[in-house]
């Protein structure tokens, strides 16, 4: 290599034009700083969990073994109500959100009660289709079909158990420490999962359900 | 349906009982020298009151320069495990001919050549790449720690307990008796009903969390926490290629979890996705498995060519011919790695588009891999070469790769493929590649960086000896297995009948001691080393005059790294830096802020241990009580909103000058 110098960063020079080679204060990264992306990375990853559960419903769903297809077991009416209630949860939480930015501790609070109830709604008409499933002899052992249709919808479900549990839990910290920027990146986190977990289950209602009735 | 396995349980301990110890001499040896060394190691760090030290200093840090030496540790010593395994299976063959039955039996034989795949490739190489990239990464690009200090400790527990569920299987019970990717319906209940597959379920989905959540650390890490003007074309290689490999974590590790999760469901609930019956179907599992196990060999092998790049360039004193070539090649295998996993079964029978598609697919990754070998040696080409030890590794991998690679090229061809399907040239293949590839990478990288780590070289003469060993003793090993794969010997057989196979045996069996004196060079070579450390000192923290930043700063680097944060210019930053005349900074210093030690990360792993046992033994209220334990005490630890301290400026002030005085010395005396 010949003497040449590869050219100094121009953004990193003194008033000589020689190169700077450490700032001046150190660089101060804020708490939390990679938070967000760290949370965005696990939700993809996250999401390709469904992504094979998905897979393996399309490989496996028509598998009836003679046992019974989406049109001998779903209610569209009862999955219409219970995913109104995890839209619903949706809709509320923004609203949490909403007054997390104006600073109002007591109405985040409220917000996010109310989502939890309706979370807790969509888990209850959830156990209660799975529990009258399994009532009509369609367990999760009968056939390949319901064996990949209990898992999806069922990890979906235990998604949103955990969100549950995750939002009591912040509930009490938001009530002891108040809104403080852990608290606000943490709710934030939260925000992403449950919208998140809203996506996935349009995926299912559409893929599962609606389309099964079709078959 | 699954078949009902008829097992004795009781409500307090499961199927855990007496009958669980395997009645088998050389296990009995084997626990006996196991509890007797653990019971001395135990006792010398009582005597020394070692246990306080061990706790604060390494078990709860969250430094990932000790994480990373600690990753280091814990794939050394499972590699010493795995090579036992491969030793005995080396035996086994060389003896069982002439209506010989050898020394092992059946049920132990297939334990042993499963426990070998399973811990070479999730505890030996994964651990050490993780602890490669978690030490250099933060250095390279001039960081404190990386983006989430405490998933970090508590990723390396989840592998450690991993890991020792596998040994635990050793002598409680059994480990899986399948091969280690665990094809169904072998790996169904019906066919494996023992604890066998479940301690191969539990222990790879317990590491895997660890796995998953440290490539989304050192990816953030990476994105987020570059020096001042380090721009994504100015990382190290290494850097680069840690990266990539992470992306390749993200993307496919939880492709690993989903269907571990789905076998199991079959084993305990006895659903029907990978049976032959009710709508099951096998060859879902082989799909879902491989679509995780291609992208896996790339996560193991792309750390080594960023290590072989900063070893090529490094001793040859010049810079990396194409560095953007380098990392766009990188990237293609990145996205290239996740289209080839069906060449793993052409013989399923998908059909002749289906399998030119993957062919091909195969044949083209070995255009960039190509292209880094040609970069690799345009680096050398007319640069001061030192024949220091990483360099010779280099060499070794370059040309034992290579031909490695070319097999592989051989078995993408679907036709030949069909020949050599599950034959030991396929085996030679991968060992070929792994062992000259993702080993010997290892190797030089731990030749290249001790030095940074420990502030002291490596013995040069006992790694020669290693070296040596290490690279004849590959060849004669697996040179015969191609032989013996072109002569239609399939992989994992017990008894051989055919005379004619038996001398290429006997060769590989020379060939596998041939390594043993290899290995066992490379652990003189660490104990002659720590013993003449003093001679061996390096007081500069640049022995090998490095180009990256890792060399920056002193060797071992304080908690700190750098006490002021380097502003980069060019790509091999700290060339660039000493080119450019550089002074390091004695004055000036600030208080630093760095995260603080927590011991939750090792509860909340010996938990998971601890859940993952009971679900294997079938001891359910133990399983939810744990279970119901490390939910309680993740939640606990968020309640501790106290992460960080700040390391008062006092104390970097000491540490500056102790090195600022150190150096003086240094150049005093010339």
């Amino acid at each position: 290599m010949s003497a040449a110098h590869a050219p100094i960063n121009p953004d990193y020079v003194d008033a000589q034009g020689k190169p700077l080679w450490h700032p001046v204060h150190e660089p101060h990264l804020p708490e939390g700083h990679s938070t967000s992306l760290g949370f965005w990375m696990y939700l993809m990853s996250d999401c390709l969990i469904f992504a094979i559960l998905f897979a393996v419903y399309a490989v496996i769903g028509g598998n009836y073994a003679a046992g019974p297809a989406p049109k001998d077991l779903f209610d569209l009416n009862l999955i219409a109500v219970n995913t109104a209630m995890l839209l619903f949860s949706s809709i509320t939480y923004g609203f949490a959100m909403l007054a997390m930015m104006k600073g109002k501790i007591g109405q985040t609070l409220s917000w996010l009660a109310v989502t939890g109830l309706f979370g807790l709604a969509f888990l209850g008409i959830e156990l209660y289709e799975f529990a009258h499933l399994i009532h009509l002899d369609a367990t999760p052992q009968r056939s390949g079909f319901l064996s990949a249709f209990f898992f999806l919808v069922g990890t979906h479900g235990l998604h949103v158990t955990f969100g549950v549990i995750w939002l009591v839990t912040l509930m009490v910290q938001v009530k002891m420490k108040g809104l403080i920027p852990a608290n606000r990146r943490r709710l934030m986190c939260l925000s992403m999962f449950w919208h998140f977990l809203d996506v996935i289950w349009i995926g299912v209602f559409t893929f599962v359900y609606l389309m099964g009735m079709l078959r | 349906m699954a078949s009902e396995a008829i097992v004795e349980t009781t409500p307090l301990l499961g199927r855990l009982s007496w009958a669980a110890i395997p009645a088998d001499p050389i296990v009995h040896v084997t626990f006996a020298v196991v509890v007797l060394g653990g019971l001395a190691v135990l006792a010398l760090l009582t005597k020394y009151k070692m246990w306080g030290y061990l706790w604060k200093e390494w078990f709860t840090t969250v430094d990932h320069k000790k994480i990373g030496i600690m990753y280091m540790i814990l794939g050394l010593i499972m590699f010493l495990r795995g090579f036992a395994d491969a030793l005995m299976m080396r035996l086994q063959q060389a003896m069982a001919f002439g209506g010989s039955e050898g020394y092992l039996n059946a049920h132990h034989y297939d334990q042993i050549f499963t426990a070998h795949g399973v811990i070479m490739i999730f505890f030996v190489a994964m651990p050490m790449i993780t602890g490669l990239m978690n030490y250099l990464v933060p250095l390279q690009i001039g960081a404190r720690d990386v983006s989430f200090p405490f998933l970090n400790n508590f990723s390396f527990w989840m592998t450690t307990v991993g890991g020792v569920m596998v040994m635990a299987s050793l002598f409680v019970g059994e480990f899986a008796r399948t091969g280690w990717l665990a094809y169904p319906p072998l790996s169904g209940i019906g066919y494996s009903p023992g604890v066998g597959m479940d301690y191969y379920i539990w222990s790879l989905q317990i590491a895997g969390v660890g796995t998953t959540l440290s490539g989304i650390n050192l990816i953030a890490t990476i994105v987020k926490m570059r020096a001042p003007g380090m721009g994504i074309m100015k990382m190290p290689v290494f850097t680069w290629t840690s990266l990539c490999a992470n992306v390749l974590i993200v993307a496919s590790f939880p492709i690993l979890t989903a269907t571990l999760a789905l076998l199991s469901a079959d084993r305990y609930i006895g659903t029907n996705f990978f049976t032959n019956d009710f709508g099951g179907n096998p060859m879902m599992y082989v799909n879902l498995i491989w679509i995780w196990g291609h992208p896996e060999v790339y996560i193991l092998i792309l750390p080594l060519f960023g290590v072989f790049s900063e070893v090529a360039s490094t001793f040859s004193s010049k810079r990396l011919f194409g560095y953007t070539s380098m990392v766009y090649a990188t990237v293609c295998i990145t996205v290239l790695s996740y289209l080839v996993w069906l060449h793993h079964f052409f013989t399923m029978g998908s059909g002749a588009s289906v399998n030119s598609f993957f062919g091909i697919t195969t044949m083209i990754i070995s255009i960039p891999t190509g292209a880094k070998i040609f970069n690799w040696l345009f680096t050398m080409y007319r640069g001061r070469i030192r024949f220091e030890l990483p360099m010779m590794w280099l060499i070794a991998f370059m040309l034992t790769f290579v031909l490695g690679g070319m097999t592989g090229v051989m078995l993408a061809v679907p036709p030949a493929d069909f020949v050599l399907h599950n034959s030991l040239f396929l085996i030679a293949h991968f060992h070929n590649v792994i062992i000259g590839g993702v080993l010997f990478g290892l190797f030089a990288a731990i030749n290249y960086w001790w030095p940074k780590a420990f502030g002291f070289k490596l013995d040069r003469k006992w790694g020669l000896v290693s070296f040596w060993c290490w690279v004849v003793g590959f060849w004669v090993a697996f040179a015969p297995l191609y032989v013996l794969g072109f002569m239609g010997v399939t992989r994992r057989m017990r008894v051989f009948d055919d005379p004619a196979y038996h001398i290429w045996f006997v060769i590989a069996a020379v060939g596998v001691v041939i390594i043993a004196v290899g290995i066992l060079a490379m652990l003189i070579q660490f104990a002659v080393s720590i013993i003449n450390r003093d001679k061996l000192r390096d007081e500069t923290g640049d022995p090998w005059d490095g180009r990256t930043l890792e060399w920056a700063t002193s060797s071992p680097p304080p908690a700190y790294n750098f006490a002021k944060t380097p502003i980069i210019h060019d790509t091999d930053s700290w060339a660039d830096m000493k080119k450019r005349g550089y002074e390091r900074p004695t004055k000036g210093f600030e208080a630093i802020h760095m995260p603080s030690n927590t011991g939750a990360g090792l509860i909340i792993s010996v938990l998971a241990g601890i859940c993952g046992m009971a679900l294997i033994w079938y001891i359910w209220w133990l399983a939810a009580a744990s279970f119901v334990a490390v939910i309680a005490v993740a939640i606990a630890h968020t309640f501790n909103y106290r992460r960080d301290y700040y390391i008062p400026v006092e104390e970097v002030v000491a540490t500056e000058d102790a090195r600022t005085h150190a150096l003086a010395q240094l150049k005093a005396e010339g």
